[in-house]
């Protein structure tokens, strides 16, 4: 492609396969760097200092047992909804329904919880992780199964059924499932002891971060190292080449969905028990939508999302902390929303080189 | 012809990695012909036509439009210049109606447009042409046809002089296509030039005033109607000196492989894409398929392949009828593919090289130990393959969309030859490649054949066909219409058939 410039300057826009090394690392980092950039011209501009408010950020995320364990319990549901839509992203699946996902997980989970007291531990935990699981895949499978046969858009089917699954809890928790105790707050009743996860010591940190640290190990075997995984990866990359060989699209578009939302379910589950230890409304900021970004910044690979998650966590509780300093807390989603633009902006540097071509006679570039 | 001409190409070249597309072709248009712009595929003609329409640029070369050099930077600068070119696919949006396909991207359209005198406009320019079309249905209520109505408006609107259609009647119906043909002659008769791009010989013979005839990029010649015979054609397109038969060994023919039972096989659009087909393919023998791409070709290759269902006829590979069997069964028995598009279909081009090489096996015990897939296998495999192969790469990692097309076809080949075998499917193997490539490819297509393995050759390519095959039989409008021998063929007779011109001929005797 070849720009036009002022009269006889070309601007060529050529494809480079192989970007160099340099570049793999630096336009990631100057991406971020802008991205920051942006954002405090945005704070300098509506009379914030921006030197104090990052600072503040960091320091509040950092500085402090209290600021770093938070981050760990915010990049919980993140990772595990992240590798969740990330699977499904693998295959060109776009599951945006990680959000529905992770309540319809909350809501099962619950249903275990109150509704069998007298289980002991470690029979009603695994089966809240597997009630959690089947709920949001379940979810999924409403969007994938008239994806696999009918080619009916997942993107829509998914986040429509979202707020299906969030209105339900609402209905659970306004409705039939509100504590009698409870002076009428739209709460459950808390779980008993035995339906909560376990924490490591006395911070909040909870299970929750076993499950995704095993998941992300796991999903990065599958994907790299069983038949299934290269399936996954041939579907993803090329319909037709799967074809060619032989594989089953429809059933992996239906497994892949399955898995992907079971994940999703799974961060549910670990929400309202290993946090909350009770069903609410509004019980997710978002996570399931920020797992879309961290899946993406993360391109895909499991072990980096667990990384980005982290990443995003730590910007989540920055944004608490900036509260009281008058900054609303909404500006970690701009921020957030600047990163993913400003990184998967940058890879077209990465996969493009600029020429500038000064004062060539249109006509001549091929001379 | 003496007047003055509308628009003159001279010494156009255009080159694309490892091909030379156009070498230095002349072209001159007359107001008031119809120009037949003739050659197989690949030949260059609509490289030649994209150059003129503002698409590429030329390597080398000038246009004069009306005696004076011009340079285009785009279809927009080709459009001001009075030409414009109707493409083989369509660019329409089905949403919208006729006018306003008509006006978009046009800039002369005001900010503020009142439709209903644009519509009057449209309406008085298809009448005087005869082209009927309503400026007010949209788009996805138009037969094919109709479409491409719609786009010869839209060049007319445009005010173009020159008029090009690049294989306007592959998508019509016969009657469709007198009707078109009746139109370009009016246009043309109104001193508009029309081009038509097309490697159909009777088409060339019902319309064209002048003709050039392309082949490999290079001008063969420009005759003027009265100086040329189909069969002038026809030998000027294919090219008499290019038929040397290289060092075919001779092997004894086994036992039939492939079996073809009165196949019926639909097309995407679901019209009938083989109708009836009926063929032998045996171990130790080339079967070459010629014939016109969109003829049946590829629908034929996917039916035995398994990937097109077969709606009547059966398919027979040794002693098992895998008519509409599993893709999976049908490799399991022995059946190689070389896909047409290798690219996509063939390899996976994001993946690496060993991925690609396990595409097809990565299921099978030797590469696999319950879920799991053996990777260092893979690796050995793939570095087997190379080294017997001789093909370059650049990792063993990096994305095989890297490589070059020489280097991908060979990969592929290795992968669908080391599996061993009874049967190779192989569509259009050298399309696209360079001499030293396309020797390799054939090469290894010979060696298999002299290892025992039958092999199905589909090719637009006749000088490849008689080079490489047993038999020869001809696919024209989803019909084998002839099976040679090798010995009893020549390339005249063969490119007649594949023109649809031998039943004709045949039917006058």
């Amino acid at each position: 492609m070849k720009l036009r410039l002022t009269g006889r300057n070309i601007l060529q826009v050529e494809k480079t396969m192989t970007p160099s090394p340099v570049m793999v690392v630096l336009v990631p980092v100057a991406s971020i760097v802008l991205a920051l950039a942006v954002c405090g011209l945005f704070f300098y501009l509506s009379g914030k200092d921006p030197g104090y408010i990052y600072g503040k950020m960091f320091s509040g995320v950092v500085g402090s047992t209290y600021g770093l364990t938070e981050t760990v319990v915010k990049s919980i549901p993140l990772m595990l909804c992240g590798l969740g839509v990330g699977l499904a992203f693998r295959m060109q699946l776009w599951n945006i329904g990680g959000e529905g996902q992770l309540y319809m997980g909350a809501f099962a989970a619950t249903g275990i919880a109150l509704f069998f007291p007298d289980w002991p531990a470690w029979v009603l935990l695994p089966v809240m992780v597997i009630a959690a699981c089947l709920a949001g895949g379940f979810l999924a499978l409403l969007a994938a199964v008239p994806r696999a046969y009918l080619g009916v858009n997942e993107i829509i089917m998914t986040l429509m059924l979202n707020y299906v699954a969030i209105l339900w809890v609402d209905y659970l928790v306004y409705g039939p499932w509100r504590d009698p105790q409870g002076f009428n707050f739209p709460l459950t009743a808390p779980f008993r002891e035995e339906a909560v996860l376990p924490t490591f010591g006395d911070t909040r940190i909870h299970m929750g971060l076993l499950f995704g640290l095993l998941l992300a190990v796991v999903f990065y075997f599958v994907i790299y190292r069983t038949k299934w995984g290269f399936e996954v990866r041939v579907i993803g990359e090329s319909p037709e080449a799967a074809r060619y060989a032989g594989m089953n699209i429809t059933r992996n578009i239906l497994l892949v969905m399955l898995a992907s939302g079971a994940v999703c379910g799974l961060a549910g589950m670990a929400e309202v028990s290993g946090l909350m230890h009770r069903l609410q409304p509004g019980l997710s900021p978002g996570y399931g939508y920020t797992a879309i970004i961290i899946a993406w910044l993360a391109k895909l690979n499991p072990i980096a999302i667990v990384l980005v998650a982290f990443l995003f966590g730590g910007l989540q509780v920055g944004g608490y902390v900036v509260q009281t300093s008058g900054i609303p807390s909404t500006m970690v989603a701009m921020l957030q929303g600047t990163l993913l633009f400003f990184v998967l902006g940058g890879e077209i540097l990465l996969r493009y080189r600029l020429r500038f071509m000064p004062g060539m006679r249109a006509g001549d570039e091929s001379a | 012809m003496n007047q003055m001409c509308l628009a003159e190409m001279r010494g156009i070249t255009k080159r694309f990695p490892g091909v030379v597309a156009n070498d230095a072709v002349d072209l001159k248009l007359y107001p008031g012909e119809i120009h037949a712009l003739l050659g197989e595929n690949g030949s260059g003609k609509s490289t030649l036509m994209s150059i003129l329409a503002g698409l590429y640029r030329p390597d080398e070369g000038e246009i004069f439009i009306d005696g004076a050099s011009q340079v285009f930077r785009s279809p927009r600068d080709a459009i001001r210049a009075g030409i414009g070119m109707v493409h083989q696919h369509f660019k329409l949006v089905d949403t919208f109606t006729v006018a306003q396909n008509i006006v978009l991207g046009d800039r002369r359209t005001p900010f503020i447009t009142r439709m209903g005198r644009i519509e009057e406009q449209i309406a008085r320019l298809s009448q005087r042409y005869g082209l009927q079309i309503n400026p007010r249905a949209k788009i996805w209520q138009l037969s094919v046809g109709e479409r491409q109505r719609v786009e010869i408006v839209k060049m007319l609107y445009r005010g173009c002089e020159i008029l090009i259609l690049d294989e306007p009647t592959a998508v019509l119906t016969p009657q469709e296509a007198r009707d078109l043909f009746r139109n370009l002659r009016e246009m043309a008769e109104r001193g508009r030039a029309v081009v038509v791009i097309t490697h159909k010989l009777n088409e060339v013979m019902e319309i064209a005033d002048r003709v050039t005839v392309l082949r490999g990029g290079k001008q063969v010649g420009t005759m003027v109607r009265g100086e040329f015979t189909k069969r002038d054609l026809a030998c000027a397109m294919v090219g008499r000196d290019v038929l040397s038969r290289i060092q075919r060994k001779s092997v004894a023919k086994g036992p039939p492989v492939l079996r073809l039972d009165k196949v019926q096989v639909l097309n995407d659009s679901g019209c009938n894409a083989l109708q009836g087909v009926s063929l032998q393919v045996c171990a130790g023998e080339i079967f070459g398929i010629a014939g016109i791409a969109g003829n049946g070709q590829r629908e034929l290759a996917e039916a035995v392949t398994g990937l097109r269902n077969i709606s009547k006829g059966r398919v027979y590979v040794g002693d098992k009828d895998l008519t509409n069997a599993p893709v999976r069964r049908i490799i399991d028995e022995g059946v190689g593919y070389i896909p047409e598009d290798r690219l996509g279909t063939g390899l996976v081009p994001g993946l690496g090289v060993v991925e690609n090489v396990i595409l097809k096996d990565y299921r099978t015990p030797h590469l696999s130990k319950g879920p799991i897939v053996n990777r260092r296998i893979g690796v050995k495999r793939a570095l087997d393959l190379i080294a017997r192969f001789s093909i370059s790469v650049t990792g063993l990692d990096a994305p095989v969309k890297l490589l070059s097309g020489g280097n991908l076809q060979r990969l592929l080949l290795a992968r669908e030859i080391s599996s061993g075998p009874r049967l190779i499917i192989a569509v259009y193997p050298v399309r696209g490649l360079d001499i030293a490539a396309t020797e390799a490819v054939h090469r290894m297509l010979l060696e298999e054949r002299e290892k025992g393995t039958a092999v199905l050759l589909i090719s637009e390519d006749l000088d490849e066909i008689f080079k490489l095959s047993d038999r020869i039989g001809v696919l024209y409008d989803g019909n084998l219409v002839g099976v040679l021998d090798i010995e009893d063929a020549d390339a005249e007779r063969v490119g007649l058939m594949m023109m649809g011109g031998e039943e004709r001929e045949a039917a006058v005797r």
